[in-house]
């Protein structure tokens, strides 16, 4: 019981942040937490086998699949505050919290009776016991999962296959492609420039100073910038002469 | 080692899980929240199974994990597939059928 009154606060704690938090990846971190403590609870409660499936599955296998989709959706995909449906984010709030606390205090009222315990049905171990109730009363069900499993895999692969309905670009069409455009919007046919580079802070994050002191966008990644992880050249060039002045004060 | 405080747990995990499939704007997230409920589920069919002293429950819960696992597949590849077409993965973008 210790395990489950430490476990359980962390449990709510995680599952409230992934309603407040603006990044997908940490909804998937927070997410983690509540699926690994779920997995303790499972150990606690005389479920070993299934404690080993919801690592495996849950945290190894479906998370990995979360992060993955958020890794390719990108990272400029936070949500957006912006209420579609005005009053529906507390709409949702208030009936929320009424239906949990209908399902907490009904749950909570109804007595379960006397605890029979795993101990006699665990008595031959706890995989075994499953497994004679796998593949003998449930095995027409487990036969109809791997079909289930099949068309799942087959469903992924027809949807994240493309065809490719246009012909492959090549290096004559890129090229002219690249002077069409200098010609009709005057885009620089050149290759972009480079981010800054500067004697302290040699990055991709720092953007190229133009021969006007304006920083160039074109020198960074777009992903960078949607991340909010770009750093202003001005304040970097601030940065040295504070350093400098520093020094000269030790000296 | 009363079986009251786990299902109540349960419950409030499902209802955070709910709440956030009504307030997420985020499909991923979205998705991530059916997960929760899905994981709340289980926790009450393992507790029950230990109230009745057979394995039922469990076996149970072992499917509704092999069903998440199938789901969680197909409905990330369709939000690939709507961010690749629509360079979005909000689920208010996606209202083409109201027109």
């Amino acid at each position: 019981m210790i395990a489950f009154w430490v476990l359980a606060p962390i449990m709510v704690l995680a599952a409230l942040g992934i309603l407040v938090v603006r990044k997908a990846v940490h909804a998937a971190l927070l997410l983690a937490v509540v699926m690994i403590s779920l997995a303790i609870l499972y150990l606690v409660q005389d479920a070993p086998f299934l404690f080993a499936v919801q690592i495996i599955v849950y945290t190894g296998a479906i998370l990995m699949l979360f992060l993955f989709v958020v890794m390719l959706v990108g990272v400029d995909a936070s949500d957006s505050l912006v209420e579609t449906i005005r009053g529906q984010r507390a709409m949702a709030l208030v009936v929320g919290v009424l239906f949990g606390v209908t399902l907490a205090l009904g749950v909570a009222q109804v007595s379960v009776g006397a605890i029979a315990g795993l101990s006699e049905a665990n008595s031959d171990g706890n995989v075994e016991g499953l497994a004679q109730l796998l593949f003998k009363d449930y095995v027409f069900a487990f036969e109809v999962t791997s079909a289930l499993l099949i068309t799942a895999a087959m469903g992924a692969m027809v949807l994240a296959h493309r065809e490719r309905l246009t012909p492959k670009p090549s290096q004559a069409d890129l090229a002219r492609r690249r002077m069409r455009d200098y010609a009709e919007h005057g885009r620089h046919p050149g290759p972009l420039p480079n981010p800054g580079v500067f004697a302290r802070h040699n990055a991709v994050d720092t953007p190229a100073l133009l021969p006007d002191g304006t920083p160039s966008e074109a020198s960074i990644s777009r992903v960078l910038a949607a991340r909010g992880t770009v750093q202003s050249a001005p304040e970097l060039a601030d940065d040295i002469e504070q350093l400098y002045t520093g020094e000269e004060d030790e000296k | 080692m009363s079986a009251t405080p786990f299902l109540v747990l349960s419950a409030i995990l499902f209802t955070i899980g709910c709440v956030g499939v009504l307030t997420r704007r985020n499909a991923i997230v979205v998705f991530m929240c059916v997960e929760l409920m899905l994981n709340a589920s289980n926790l009450a069919l393992v507790t029950f199974s230990r109230v009745h002293g057979n394995l039922d429950g469990q076996v149970a819960a072992f499917f509704v994990m092999v069903v998440a696992a199938a789901e969680v597949v197909v409905g990330l590849a369709i939000i690939m597939t709507i961010f690749r077409t629509r360079r979005s993965a909000s689920v208010d973008d996606a209202s083409l059928l109201k027109y």
